[in-house]
């Protein structure tokens, strides 16, 4: 795909837009516009299962006439869709109710200019390139261990593209990126069942992701790390969320702390900014302009620069996540989040694995979490949860069918350790988290 | 105009294109070494109306829609599409979808897929919910929730309302000669509150819908769920720390039955089964649930959420009994699973988009009614958990784990229902849990519709059932 081109295409449908919103008497107005194009594959037992090639263009207007709002959508870019949609903004916007809160951002508040985060690396892989790589990682996980029997499929995935955003105050930026994964499902099996694991490796450039064998190896070696799981019965004791889970306690935080859910009341956590939310050994931030970050955007969803920030420091809550909106709502200033967070980090407090797993001495390590059972107005939390059994500090047995619950707003205060094993994958990137008390339901 | 002829219209004549064009058009995806091919047309119209601070700030409209087409050979699927429908897209991605021949191995083409069943039961009504009410009427409607809502308890500081709905066409043109067309409506009325009393806050949220037009929503049912959305949060407001271990549970009739979804539903699909990863692979004829439990998902059902006059590969839906008797019956196939099995499609070929490859998936899943009071089934239990509500669940189809979250639950002490408890989520492993049912209610009952169902990342509407049931032994996860 032509970037360039595609990305000029867009600022035309911008500025169409912008003019057809204008003339239908819209006095400010926003628009969001995006294309991008991709190729999947997926192999199962050494062989193509599907080949996939992705196309998807997608354009978002909202308008205000005063302070009422209206928003409309089309994957139709073509000159007679967009006058439909901002057609039916305007048609919408003629019936909410006036919002004192809703509009642009003030035009001081835009970014100068977008900023080349070098997140643009498109892979030069064809499909027969991209099968390849697969059977290779698959073949790996196949070879790995005899309880390996059969694999539940490899994946080779890459896409690139570019969004937009413009307003009516003359705002236009436009930034690149590309995504590339591989990843790999094997399942182990003997007398006690079957158990899957699966693993990726993704980022913005092919040659910085992991071998495809060693995913496929990682994947089979988790899995038969997991025959033979049993129940353990019902206690309290420390939990330690290994890296690839613990990233989303940072998640529950930062949907507590999101201003949809403070000026919405959803959350446990009103009124906490500048309190100690969690100990002091723990301090998380947004590095929202990383170069070739998984997550990086100079500017956010209004337009605003984004900037890198402290949200926890040294365990006192010092910003909640904001657009322009929500803020005006909780009377504040944006921090740049329209759209979410990007690329938050939290410092680890030094100790590895193997040394958290001592400190811990006994308790649950918990590797994969399932269901949704989070409560955002109380904080509550129970989730199901499978893992490794740990006494006196060593590995004994892995744990299946067990839930952990508490309280979100006692488990952040409880956090005693965040380990230097970072997952490096996703946006938010931690080290294993140690929760020094949780409930574990079992037998 | 039939509903053909509605179908033909938004997704073939404005560009130009005909019925009569569709052979040369699968043509280009059916090249040599290719069993089967097939084109989906989709339009979709979606809109959304939110209530938030007692005002309709924001309103949404949306127009989507495309084509895909999709190359089978053997078990090798090629996949591409387009958000333009227009011959000459057309002809670039059957192109792309039929570069898959390329990776054929020598004697594995399975040969045509045949045609199955072409009637069209409209098992709902094509008429646009977007146009049934006017703008307004949208708005009164979201206010008059509101308005019930906020008068059923003094200790109201929120209320959310939302109304959403939309309308789509599909066509499916296939090479084993299927050519079908379904216009399908959808809408939704959800409603959220928070109480607030002495510090705590507590939600409660209530909702339904299916495929109907706007007028679904009367008067009567519409503050009916925002009377519940109250009383839910009411109930929370009381609830203390739900119980951590394993005992006997008891659930509700209706949206509980979630847990067959979880429990038993997707680990049927068959997808799984063909590739040998579910628990249940190779079982068909063994008891895999207790006698009493006969487990259907039936995509026949009159204006349900799940249901589909026929599935996203043109083939009519139908009820496919999964579990009878504790026995397990069979899979949910779509074309491509059913033809590697040797089975039949049954109607289960589902696809969140024309950008999305059609995969088994649920429609309304139930379990049927038993004999038992359910008054009774609650006093069998000495001390356990009695569950009416739940959020969302999720299951690990290859070791047979679930778990799904209850969001109203109340304790079961002497046979008697108690204190309720707090949210927590249930964990057990689909056919051991399936396996310790020990009676099941006369009160079959169904969701009010509001499923969604994901699976590798689509969502599609589905419903859910079942009677009041007893769990022997689960795993509920509190923290007292």
């Amino acid at each position: 795909m032509n970037v360039e081109e595609e990305q000029k295409q867009l600022q035309d449908c911008i500025d169409r837009a912008l003019t057809e919103a204008s003339l239908l008497g819209a006095t400010q107005a926003e628009v969001a516009a995006s294309s991008g194009e991709g190729l999947s594959v997926s192999v199962r037992s050494a062989e193509v299962e599907t080949v996939e090639f992705t196309k998807n263009r997608g354009f978002a207007i909202t308008v205000y006439t005063g302070h009422s709002k209206g928003s409309s959508s089309t994957s139709d870019l073509s000159l007679e869709a967009i006058r439909r949609a901002v057609a039916a903004a305007i048609d919408i916007a003629h019936y909410t109710a006036d919002d004192e809160c809703s509009g642009l951002a003030a035009p001081e508040l835009l970014a100068s200019d977008a900023l080349d985060l070098d997140l643009y690396h498109p892979w030069d892989l064809d499909s027969t390139d991209a099968v390849r790589l697969a059977l290779d990682c698959e073949q790996a996980g196949l070879s790995n261990h005899p309880n390996i029997k059969k694999s539940d499929g490899a994946s080779v995935s890459s896409s690139g593209g570019v969004r937009v955003y413009g307003n009516s105050h003359g705002f236009f930026g436009a930034a690149t990126g590309t995504s590339h994964s591989i990843g790999c499902s094997m399942i182990a099996e003997n007398d006690s069942g079957m158990e899957r694991s699966h693993w990726f490796s993704g980022g913005r450039v092919a040659s910085a992701l992991d071998e495809a064998a060693f995913i496929g190896d990682k994947a089979a070696s988790r899995a038969v790390k997991r025959l033979g799981a049993r129940k353990i019965v019902t206690c309290d004791v420390p939990v330690l969320y290994s890296a690839e889970v613990a990233g989303s306690l940072v998640g529950h935080l930062i949907g507590a702390i999101s201003g949809g859910n403070l000026f919405r009341k959803s959350s446990f956590m009103l009124d906490s900014l500048g309190t100690a939310v969690m100990p002091p050994i723990v301090s998380i931030y947004e590095l929202p302009q990383l170069l070739q970050g998984n997550a990086s955007a100079s500017f956010d969803g209004d337009g605003l620069a984004t900037y890198e920030k402290k949200i926890v420091n040294q365990g006192t809550l010092e910003s909640y996540i904001m657009g322009v909106y929500s803020a005006r709502r909780l009377g504040m200033q944006s921090t740049a989040n329209a759209g979410g967070v990007r690329n938050l980090r939290a410092a680890s407090t030094g100790q590895s694995l193997e040394q958290l797993f001592s400190e811990m001495g006994t308790g649950l390590y918990v590797t994969s979490l399932m269901g949704q059972g989070v409560n955002m107005v109380t904080g509550d939390y129970s989730r199901g949860a499978e893992g490794f059994w740990i006494e006196n500090g060593e590995l004994q047995y892995p744990v299946k069918e067990v839930t952990i619950a508490g309280n979100l707003a006692d488990m952040f205060l409880d956090i005693s350790a965040i380990g230097t094993d970072t997952d490096t994958r996703g946006n938010v990137q931690v080290g294993s988290m140690l929760i020094s008390k949780m409930k574990v339901a079992g037998a | 105009m039939t509903s053909f002829e509605t179908a033909t219209s938004h997704l073939l004549t404005p560009s130009g294109l005909s019925i009569g064009d569709l052979d040369g058009l699968l043509s280009g995806a059916m090249v040599k070494g290719v069993d089967f091919a097939d084109l989906y047309f989709q339009r979709i119209f979606s809109e959304g109306w939110v209530l938030e601070d007692g005002k309709v700030k924001d309103g949404s409209h949306s127009i989507g829609g495309g084509v895909g087409v999709r190359s089978i050979c053997g078990d090798k699927t090629g996949f591409s599409y387009s958000d333009a429908i227009n011959a000459e897209a057309i002809r670039k991605a059957s192109a792309a979808a039929g570069s898959i021949a390329k990776y054929l191995s020598a004697g594995r083409s399975v040969g045509a897929i045949p045609v199955i069943g072409k009637a069209n039961v409209e098992l709902y009504s094509s008429i646009n919910p977007l146009d049934s009410l006017s703008r307004k009427e949208k708005i009164d409607l979201l206010s008059r929730v509101d308005a019930e809502a906020r008068q059923a308890d003094s200790r109201i500081i929120e209320v959310t309302v939302s109304l959403v709905g939309n309308w789509q066409a599909i066509l499916v043109a296939a090479s084993d000669g299927t050519l079908a067309t379904d216009i399908r409506p959808m809408v939704r009325l959800n409603v959220s509150v928070i109480l607030e009393q002495a510090g705590r806050r507590e939600r409660g949220s209530s909702g339904g819908g299916g495929r109907y037009g706007y007028e679904y929503f009367d008067d009567e049912l519409a503050k009916g769920f925002a009377r519940e959305a109250v009383r839910m949060a009411q109930v929370n407001m009381d609830a203390v720390d739900a119980p951590a271990g394993t005992m006997p549970v008891v659930l509700g009739p209706g949206w509980p039955g979630v847990l067959l979804h979880e429990a038993v539903g997707h680990g049927l699909e068959g997808d799984f089964n063909r590739k040998g990863s579910s628990t249940f692979s190779g079982r068909v004829g063994e008891q895999v649930a207790s006698p009493l439990c006969t487990v259907v998902d039936d995509g026949t059902m009159l204006n349900r959420r799940g249901s589909l006059s026929v599935d996203d590969e043109g083939v009519v839906s139908q009820k496919t009994v999964l579990i009878e008797n504790g026995i397990l019956n069979g899979y949910m196939q779509d074309k491509l699973n059913a033809k590697l099995m040797g089975e039949a499609s049954t109607g289960n070929g589902r696809r969140e988009s024309y950008a999305h490859l059609p995969m088994p998936r649920m429609t309304n899943t139930y379990m049927l009614a038993g004999k038992d009071d359910p008054q009774d089934i609650i006093s069998s239990v000495k001390n356990g958990l009695y569950a009416v509500n739940f959020g969302g669940g999720q299951v690990d189809i290859t070791s047979g784990k679930f778990v799904f979250s209850a969001s109203e639950a109340y304790l079961i002490e002497d046979g008697k229902v108690t204190r309720p408890v707090k949210g927590a989520t249930l964990i057990g492993n689909g056919p051991e849990a399936m396996n310790r049912i020990s009676a099941v209610g006369h009160d079959l009952g169904l969701d009010n519709g509001v499923g969604v169902c994901g699976k590798n990342g689509q969502s599609v509407p589905v419903g859910v059932g079942q009677p009041t049931l007893k769990i022997d032994e689960l795993t509920v996860g509190g923290t007292a």
